[in-house]
């Protein structure tokens, strides 16, 4: 019988830690087979973050670095830096993004580095205890917003694919959202494309994935990913914000 | 091989050049920045990188990527950049990667001061980031020297995977001396099965300090404490100068060593049997240096710039057998060959205790 549907060879096969509904184990799988379908698996090497989803140097198989809370495009600039014919991405959580990594991650697009940043937006600090993000959207609740994200308080919800498209070191920007299958499969497309970027030597390429987490935004699984596409996707517009005419 | 006229910092550049470093990851500060200068033009010339990073907590988590990835790299700062660099130095130490990270001090708390000073002691020897760690740190005390040093630098980060630091201050950073630099070597770096630079059909490699069961970090922490014993028991450096049936034997580091090297010549002019223990090895502390000169010695005065920072380590060395005392400038103040040799006037023969 012909096998249809595997298990990519990038991603190992042990169960994930994640909370029912999180969609961290989708983006891993969606990488893992951008990695297989562009058979760079042997030369790829990954930077797993600070967060949630700091264990996904245990499922991904290549090659893996844990990184400080934010500093994973520093991380990853020194590795393509010394290794420039490999494949480097990092998976970054929106408190490690957004927050404390904002300077690293600006200046690593700025200066059009050549690796690919998986970037997971779910408007929330998750590990730590649902704290507000830098994404919290406006009149969200969170541990540290009870009555609500206000503005005159916390300001705005970052637009960070938007923000860095506007730097001329940035080859791709896009977001994507893995709230339905209709949109898992065109955020494998934005991640394939990411990599292609980098492959071509085009520079810095981005993904910002929205994503849910259900456990701390206190929802059951398919009512969070209904609030994902209600909620998150009018602040946060999907689709290409910027590509080099190479990949079209 | 004729000798020439070399910057400190420079020669530190070059050093590490020799030594087969090919990666440079900092930022800009005072009194170093010749060398970033430096490597920007040398590091080019030998198919190297040099990258100006956006801040200090940038560049020492690109030395973390570029060693992990199997290179030898390196980054220098002073002070306020090195309490920057602290946390990624922690993480370096936990993932025991091999890098060398030059401290050119200047005076502080805070922003202090771009003077030269000894005040971040504490700083590169107890630790300075979070953890049970420790870093190499090498102390150099004249152009010559770290030239010299910048080897013996990488080589230790190889043979024990750990951070080494280079400790100077200011002064040694900006003055110029005559070099020997020697023929060019041929660098040969050990072998790294260790480094995570993709599988390459081989095994999956891991860079990493997370240890979330707390029998494996103590297990992690337990081997990192036998290398470091090790460490202490083997690296032990350090300078004699004229300690023959020494009475009272200083104890200083760096440009401190300098002066007191010529305090020790007046003395001895005088007919006071003084001499000198300089340091090479801050971290390990050189302990084996004491136990010889012990027997003999009545009293030690420790001299640094700082408001006494390695007298602890001398203290806990001697411990208790002889007093110790302790004479430091601080703030970017020099302490003056006079004044030490009043303060060792003061204490030969008894009368300072």
């Amino acid at each position: 019988m012909k096998k249809v549907f595997t298990r990519p060879r990038s991603l190992k096969d042990i169960p994930t830690h994640y909370c029912p509904g999180c969609t961290h184990g989708i983006v891993h799988r969606l990488v893992a087979e951008v990695i297989d379908e562009l058979e760079i698996f042997d030369r790829t090497i990954g930077v797993a973050p600070v967060g949630c989803s700091v264990f996904a140097y245990n499922y991904f198989d290549c090659d893996m670095f844990q990184a400080s809370h934010g500093r994973a495009p520093a991380v990853a600039t020194g590795i393509k830096r010394v290794l420039p014919d490999r494949v480097v991405f990092t998976y970054q959580g929106d408190g490690d993004l957004a927050a404390i990594g904002t300077g690293e991650i600006v200046h690593a697009a700025a200066r059009g580095e050549k690796f690919t940043v998986i970037f997971i937006n779910n408007a929330i600090y998750a590990m730590t205890g649902g704290q507000m993000a830098p994404t919290t959207l406006l009149g969200q609740k969170t541990t540290t917003t009870p009555y609500g994200r206000d503005k005159e308080v916390n300001g705005y919800p970052v637009k960070i694919a938007e923000m860095l498209s506007v730097l001329d070191g940035t080859a791709y920007a896009a977001r994507v959202s893995v709230h339905d299958p209709a949109h898992v499969i065109k955020a494998k497309k934005a991640i394939k494309r990411a990599f292609e970027v980098q492959l071509a030597n085009l520079g810095f390429s981005i993904v910002e994935v929205l994503s849910a987490c259900p456990t701390n935004w206190g929802l059951p699984p398919a009512e969070a990913l209904k609030w994902l596409a209600e909620n998150m996707i009018p602040y946060y517009p999907l689709g290409e914000h910027k590509k080099p005419a190479e990949v079209g | 091989m004729a000798k020439i006229l070399m910057k400190g910092n420079e020669a530190i550049g070059e050093g590490a050049v020799r030594a087969g470093c090919r990666y440079f990851f900092g930022y800009p500060i005072t009194p170093q920045s010749e060398l970033p200068h430096y490597l920007a033009k040398r590091l080019p010339e030998v198919g190297g990188v040099y990258l100006q990073s956006e801040s200090e907590t940038a560049a020492i988590n690109m030395v973390y990527g570029a060693a992990g990835a199997g290179a030898r790299v390196m980054t220098s700062s002073s002070g306020p950049g090195i309490s920057l660099m602290q946390e990624g130095i922690s993480y370096l130490a936990g993932a025991e990667l091999p890098c060398v990270i030059v401290n050119m001090i200047r005076g502080g708390p805070g922003l202090g001061n771009i003077a030269p000073a000894q005040s971040d002691y504490f700083q590169a020897t107890k630790g300075g980031g979070h953890g049970d760690y420790r870093v190499i740190v090498l102390a150099p005390a004249s152009v010559q020297e770290i030239i010299d040093l910048m080897q013996v630098a990488f080589d230790l980060a190889d043979r024990y995977r750990n951070p080494v630091m280079v400790a100077g201050d200011g002064i040694l950073g900006q003055m110029m001396e005559p070099v020997e630099l020697g023929e060019e070597k041929e660098i040969q770096i050990p072998p790294r099965p260790w480094a995570a630079t993709g599988r390459m059909g081989g095994e999956k490699k891991l860079i990493n300090s997370l240890y979330i069961v707390p029998e494996e970090l103590e297990q992690h922490n337990l081997k990192l404490a036998r290398k470091y014993a090790l460490i202490a028991e083997r690296e032990q450096r350090w300078e004699e100068y004229r300690l023959g049936g020494a009475k009272l034997v200083l104890v200083a580091f760096g440009t401190a060593a300098r002066i007191c090297k010529a305090v020790v010549d007046r003395c001895r002019e005088e007919g006071l049997a003084v001499g000198l223990i300089r340091p090479i090895t801050l971290w390990p502390f050189p302990q084996k240096a004491f136990e010889p000169v012990i027997g003999e010695a009545e009293r030690f005065l420790v001299v640094e710039m700082n408001l006494g920072q390695m007298v602890e380590d001398v203290r806990l060395t001697v411990n208790g057998r002889r007093p110790v005392y302790f004479y430091g400038r601080c703030g970017g103040m020099l302490p003056v060959a006079a004044d030490v040799v009043r303060e060792v006037k003061k204490l030969y023969g008894g009368e300072g205790q």
